[in-house]
C-alpha cells in the first residue's frame, strides 16, 4: 500500500485586482501520484511548473493567500488540515532548498536537535553527525559557516532525526558540485531503502534519475506523466507524453533539442490540452478538452495520443479518449 | 570568541571618535555662542542692571573671563574644560560640572524609567502586531505609532496631568515642586510621586519607534525561508516566536533602543518643563532662558557624550553579540 | 490607478485644507481677538467650541491664529531646511572628494547632538523670536534629507551623459547644476514635506519652552506654554483643543508627504 497518496491536488491564490475585485488563480490542478515505502519518488518539471508549492501544500504550509482542495492520504487515512499540522515534523518531514532555510541566529546542532522527536536530542544529533561526517564541532557553528555540502548533510540530518517516514526534498541540489549532488541523492535513497517514502522534487532530471525508482512529469500545475525512471533511456521513444520527451531530449547529451515556445503561466491556460501549443503532435481533438490521466503500459499520461504498444508514434487510438481513470 | 583585544581595540577607537567629536561640537557650539546678541553679563544681571555700577559690571566680566575675545576665550574654556572645569554656572553659582553631575541624576531616574518601559512594551506591541498581522489589533498599533509620531510631547503631557493631577488628583500638579528644591529636602515617596507622570508621558512617546521597528523586524522574520521550515518540522507560532522570533528581533530592538539617547534627551527636556520636573533638561531650558552660557555649553557637551555612549553601545551589541559581524571580523 | 487616484486626492484635499488654515488665520480680524472680560474663562460652548481664556478671547481663534503662525513658521523652516540640504547634498556628490567628506562629517556632527539641544542653543543665540526660531529649524532639520539628496545625485553622477560632459570640459558646477539638480527636484519636493511635520513640531516645542517665538507671535507653543498656569484651575480646553488640532494637522502633513512619495516613487508608478 503507498505510504502518500495525493489525488486531484489543486493549489490556487487569491489576488487583487483592484481595490474591489479579488480573482483565484489556480497554480496546481489535478496533481496525482503515490509514493509507496521504499520508493523515491521524482517530480521533475521546468521552473514554473508549481514544483515548490506542490511540496508546500503536502505539508500545509502554504502562505496565507494561497488553499489547497483535493487529498492527501497517509497510509490510506485521508489528511485534512488540522491532521497535516499534527504529521509535519514527525510523519512528513521537508528537507529544504538551502542554508537559507535555516535560522542565521542559531547554532547548527540545536537546529538539528529541534527535529529530534525521541528523549535524547543530543545523542541523535551527534549520531546523525557522524553517520552523515560532519566533524564534532559542526554543531556549534553557524549557518553562514557552513560549506555547500555541509549544509546539505545538516539539512537532511533534521529529517533523519525527525525519524519521519515521508521525506519530501524540494530542490536538494542546487549549485552543488557533482560530488556532493551524489552524496546528497544517496542520502534519499538510503532513506527509502530503510523503508521511508521519499519524494524529490527537482529540475535536475539526469541526476534524480540515479536514484528514483519513478518519475512524475509536471507541467503548467498538473502532472502529465508517471512513468518508471527506467524509461527516460535512449530517444526517450518509451515515454508516454510529448513533453516528458522532449523535456529527455532537451538534456544536452540527448541532442540538446529545445522545446519551442514558453510553458503557460498560470491563469493563462490554454482550455485544452495544456500542451497543445507547443505539441508537435497536436490535433484538433487536443484543444476540445483536458485529457484525462490515464494507464499506458506501466505508467500514466495525460494525452489522448498516447499509445499502448510499441507500435508508430503519433497515430491516434481511439480508445484515448474515453480510457481515463 | 570575541577576543578581548579585539573589544580593546573597538574602545580605543570609539573613544579617539569621541575626543574628536568633542572638540567639534565645543568649537562649534562656543563660536556660536560668541555671535549671540545677549550679553552674558546682562543676562547674569537681569533686571538689577540699573543698580549695578560700571565697575561692578567690570569686576563680573572680568570674573567670568567675558571681556577677552573669543578664540582666547575659547582655549581658555576649552583648557579648563579638559582638566574637567567647566566653570561655574551663573544661575545655580556652583561649578557646571557639579550642577550637571546632580541635575542628571534626577533626569536618569526619569529617562530610565521611561526608556525601559517603552522599550519593553514597545518591543511586546511590535511583536503582537506583527504576530497578527492584519488582524485589529495590528491596524491599531501601526495607526497609533503614527499618530504618535505627530504628537507634540509636551501637548501629551499637558493632557495627562489635566487628566490624572486635575481631574482625578492622583498625582501632584507639576508645579508642587519649584525647580529650585534641593534634592535633600525631598523624600522618595514625593520624588516617586513626581517622577510617575513625566516618565509615563516619556514612554508613551517612547513606544513608536521600538514598536513600528519590533512589529517590521519579525514581519522580515515571520516570512523568511527559516520560519517556513519551522512550519514544516511542526513547530507552533508560539514556539516560532521563542525559538526563532526572539533571537532574530532582539538585538536589533536592543540597538535601536540604545540608539534613541537622543530622542530620549529631547523628550525629557519637554516633559521636565511641562512637570517642572527638576532635572537637567529644565536646567537647559533655565540656562537658555537666563543666558547662563557656561551651562547651556557645558550641557550641549554632556548631552553628546550621552548620545555618543548610546551610540557606541548599540555598535557593540552588533558586533560583540550577531555571530556573523563577531566571525567575519575574526577571520 | 485607483490607489494613485487616491493618494493624488489626499495630497489635493490635505493641501488645500492646509492652505485653507494658514491664510484664514492671518485674516481673521484683530477685533474678534480683542479681550472681552465678561466673558473669560468659559468652558466650550456653542458660541465657542474651544472656550475662552482669562481674558476672555475665543479659544478657536485664537487656535486657528495659532496654528496659522505655525504653519508659516514650519514652512519657512522646512523650506531654508530643504534648501540647505540640497546644496550640501548636491555638493557632496559633485564637487569632488573633500566636500563629500567635509559634508558627511558635517551632517555627523550635526546628528551627535540631540536635537533638541541643537534647537535651543541656536534659538538662544539668535536671540528667539520669529527670524530665531526659523534659523534654528533651519540648520538643524537637513542632515537627513542631504543623505538622500547625496545618494541621489550620486547615482546620477555616474550616468554617461554626465560622463560625457565631463569629458567635454564642462565645469563640476555646470555639471551639477544642469544635470544632476533637475533629477533631483521632486526628492527635494518630497523631502521638504517630509521636514514639515518635524519642522513645526519642533517649532511648538522650542516655543512652549519660552526659547523660540514671542508671545507677540501666539503660535500654538505659546498658547500651551501660557495654558500652563491655568491648567491647575481645570481650564483643560485652553491646552486640548490647540494641541489636538497641531497634531491633526502634523498629522495631515505626515500623510501628504507620504502620499506624495507615493507618487513620485518610480517603483510605485504602476500602481
Ligand atoms: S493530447 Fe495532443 S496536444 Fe496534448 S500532448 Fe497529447 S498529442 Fe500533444
Amino acid at each position: 500500500m503507498p505510504l502518500l497518496e495525493i489525488e486531484r491536488l489543486a493549489v490556487s491564490f487569491t489576488r487583487y485586482r483592484s481595490r474591489w475585485g479579488k480573482e483565484k488563480v489556480q497554480v496546481l490542478h489535478d496533481v496525482e501520484f503515490s509514493v509507496d515505502a521504499g520508493e523515491v519518488v521524482a517530480v521533475i518539471g521546468a521552473s514554473g511548473s508549481g514544483k515548490s508549492l506542490l511540496a508546500h501544500a503536502l505539508l500545509g504550509i502554504l502562505p496565507e493567500n494561497f488553499s489547497a482542495s483535493g487529498t492527501i492520504r497517509y497510509r490510506g487515512e485521508p489528511l485534512d488540515a488540522e491532521r497535516l499540522k499534527q504529521m509535519r515534523g514527525k510523519e512528513i518531514a521537508l528537507v529544504p532548498q538551502s542554508v537559507r532555510f535555516l535560522d542565521p541566529l542559531m547554532r547548527v546542532g540545536a537546529q538539528v536537535r529541534l527535529s529530534v522527536r525521541g528523549d535524547d536530542p543530543y545523542a541523535a544529533q551527534r549520531e546523525v553527525f557522524h553517520r552523515y561526517g560532519l566533524a564534532p564541532e559542526t554543531e556549534n557553528m553557524y549557518p553562514f559557516q557552513l560549506s555547500g555540502g555541509m549544509a546539505r548533510r545538516v539539512l537532511v540530518s533534521t529529517a533523519t532525526v525527525s525519524g519521519a517516514r515521508v521525506i519530501i526534498a524540494d530542490e536538494p541540489t542546487p549549485g552543488l558540485q557533482a560530488e556532493d549532488v551524489r552524496e546528497a541523492l544517496r542520502h534519499f535513497r538510503e532513506h527509502a531503502d530503510a523503508g521511508c517514502a521519499v519524494l524529490v522534487i527537482t529540475h535536475d532530471i539526469e541526476s534524480v534519475l540515479t536514484i528514483a525508482d519513478r518519475v512524475v512529469v509536471l507541467y503548467a500545475g498538473t502532472t502529465v506523466e508517471i512513468a518508471p525512471a527506467a524509461d527516460f533511456t535512449g530517444d526517450g521513444s518509451r515515454l508516454r507524453h510529448p513533453y516528458s520527451r522532449a523535456l529527455w531530449q532537451a538534456l544536452p547529451q540527448n541532442g540538446f533539442t529545445p522545446i519551442p515556445g514558453t510553458q503557460p503561466q498560470p491563469g493563462k491556460w490554454p482550455s485544452g490540452c495544456l500542451f497543445a501549443p507547443r505539441c508537435d503532435q497536436a490535433s484538433p481533438e487536443c484543444t476540445f478538452s483536458r485529457p484525462e490521466l490515464r494507464t499506458v503500459r506501466a505508467g500514466q499520461v495525460r494525452c489522448i495520443h498516447a499509445h499502448s504498444e510499441d507500435d508508430e508514434r503519433g497515430i491516434s487510438i481511439d480508445e484515448a479518449a474515453s480510457d481515463g481513470i | 570568541m570575541y577576543g578581548l583585544r579585539r573589544t580593546g581595540a573597538f574602545f580605543v577607537r570609539k573613544a579617539a571618535r569621541l575626543v574628536t567629536l568633542l572638540i567639534a561640537v565645543s568649537i562649534l557650539s562656543f563660536s556660536l555662542v560668541s555671535l549671540s546678541p545677549i550679553d552674558p553679563v546682562q543676562a547674569y544681571i537681569g533686571a538689577d542692571l540699573m543698580r549695578v555700577g560700571a565697575e561692578q559690571r567690570e569686576n563680573i566680566a572680568a570674573y567670568w573671563g567675558l571681556d577677552a575675545p573669543p578664540p582666547e576665550r575659547y582655549l581658555r574654556w576649552a583648557s579648563a574644560v579638559v582638566r574637567g572645569d567647566l566653570g561655574t554656572s551663573m544661575i545655580y553659582r556652583e561649578p557646571v560640572a557639579k550642577v550637571i553631575q546632580e541635575q542628571f541624576f534626577h533626569s536618569l531616574l526619569l529617562m530610565l524609567a521611561a526608556w525601559l518601559m517603552s522599550g519593553v512594551i514597545g518591543f511586546l506591541a511590535g511583536s503582537l502586531a506583527a504576530m497578527k498581522k492584519d488582524s485589529w489589533f495590528d491596524r491599531f498599533i501601526v495607526w497609533y505609532c503614527y499618530t504618535l509620531a505627530a504628537t507634540p510631547a509636551f501637548w501629551l503631557g499637558l493632557v495627562l496631568m489635566v487628566v490624572f493631577s486635575v481631574w482625578l488628583g492622583w498625582f501632584p500638579v507639576g508645579m508642587g515642586v519649584p525647580a529650585g528644591v534641593l534634592a535633600e529636602q525631598v523624600t522618595w515617596l514625593d520624588k516617586l510621586e513626581h517622577l510617575v507622570l513625566p516618565a509615563i508621558t516619556l514612554s508613551i512617546v517612547g513606544i513608536a519607534p521600538i514598536a513600528l521597528h519590533t512589529r517590521q523586524k519579525l514581519i522580515e522574520v515571520l516570512s523568511s525561508d527559516y520560519v517556513l521550515f519551522a512550519r514544516a518540522r511542526g513547530e507552533t507560532p508560539l514556539s516560532i516566536y521563542r525559538r526563532h522570533g526572539l533571537r532574530n528581533i532582539a538585538f536589533p530592538a536592543l540597538t535601536l533602543q540604545f540608539a534613541s539617547f537622543s530622542e530620549l534627551f529631547g523628550g525629557t527636556v519637554l516633559v521636565e518643563h511641562v512637570f517642572s520636573y527638576p532635572g537637567l533638561g529644565e536646567a537647559m531650558v533655565e540656562a537658555g532662558l537666563r543666558g547662563d552660557v557656561p551651562l547651556l555649553l557645558g550641557i550641549v557637551l554632556f548631552s553628546t557624550v550621552f548620545v555618543f555612549i548610546g551610540n557606541a553601545i548599540a555598535d557593540f551589541i552588533y558586533r560583540v553579540i550577531d555571530p556573523r559581524l563577531r566571525e567575519a571580523q575574526a577571520s | 490607478m485607483n490607489l494613485r487616484l487616491r493618494a493624488l486626492l489626499t495630497v489635493i484635499v490635505a493641501s488645500v485644507l492646509l492652505i485653507v488654515i494658514a491664510v484664514w488665520g492671518t485674516l481673521i480680524p484683530v477685533e474678534q481677538m480683542e479681550t472681552r472680560l465678561e466673558l473669560r474663562n468659559l468652558p466650550p460652548s456653542i458660541s465657542h467650541p474651544f472656550g475662552t481664556d482669562w481674558l476672555g478671547r475665543d479659544m478657536l481663534q485664537r487656535t486657528l491664529k495659532g496654528l496659522s503662525v505655525s504653519i508659516q513658521v514650519g514652512l519657512a523652516g522646512a523650506a531654508c531646511s530643504a534648501l540647505i540640504a540640497t546644496v550640501l547634498g548636491l555638493a557632496a556628490a559633485t564637487l569632488g572628494k573633500a566636500a563629500d567628506r567635509l559634508v558627511s562629517w558635517l551632517i555627523d556632527l550635526f546628528l551627535s547632538v540631540p536635537h533638541l539641544v541643537t534647537l535651543i542653543l541656536i534659538a538662544f543665540v539668535s536671540g528667539g523670536g520669529m527670524r530665531g526660531v526659523i534659523i534654528a529649524v533651519a540648520l538643524t532639520h537637513w542632515p537627513n534629507l542631504a543623505r538622500i539628496v547625496r545618494a541621489e545625485a550620486m547615482q546620477v553622477m555616474t550616468a554617461d551623459y554626465v560622463a560625457i560632459s565631463r569629458r567635454l570640459g564642462r565645469s563640476r558646477r555646470w555639471i551639477a547644476w544642469h544635470h544632476v539638480f533637475p533629477h533631483l527636484w521632486p526628492q527635494v519636493l518630497v523631502g521638504f514635506l517630509l521636514l514639515f511635520p518635524h519642522a513645526i513640531l519642533h517649532e511648538a516645542a522650542i516655543s512652549f519652552l519660552g526659547l523660540g517665538l514671542s508671545p507677540h507671535e501666539p503660535a500654538v507653543g505659546i498658547i500651551l506654554s501660557e495654558s500652563m498656569r491655568y491648567l491647575s484651575t481645570g481650564m483643560w480646553w485652553l491646552a486640548v483643543f490647540p494641541g489636538l488640532c497641531l497634531l491633526i494637522i502634523v498629522r495631515m502633513f505626515d500623510r501628504l508627504g507620504e502620499q506624495l512619495r507615493l507618487l513620485t516613487d518610480p517603483r510605485h508608478a504602476r500602481l
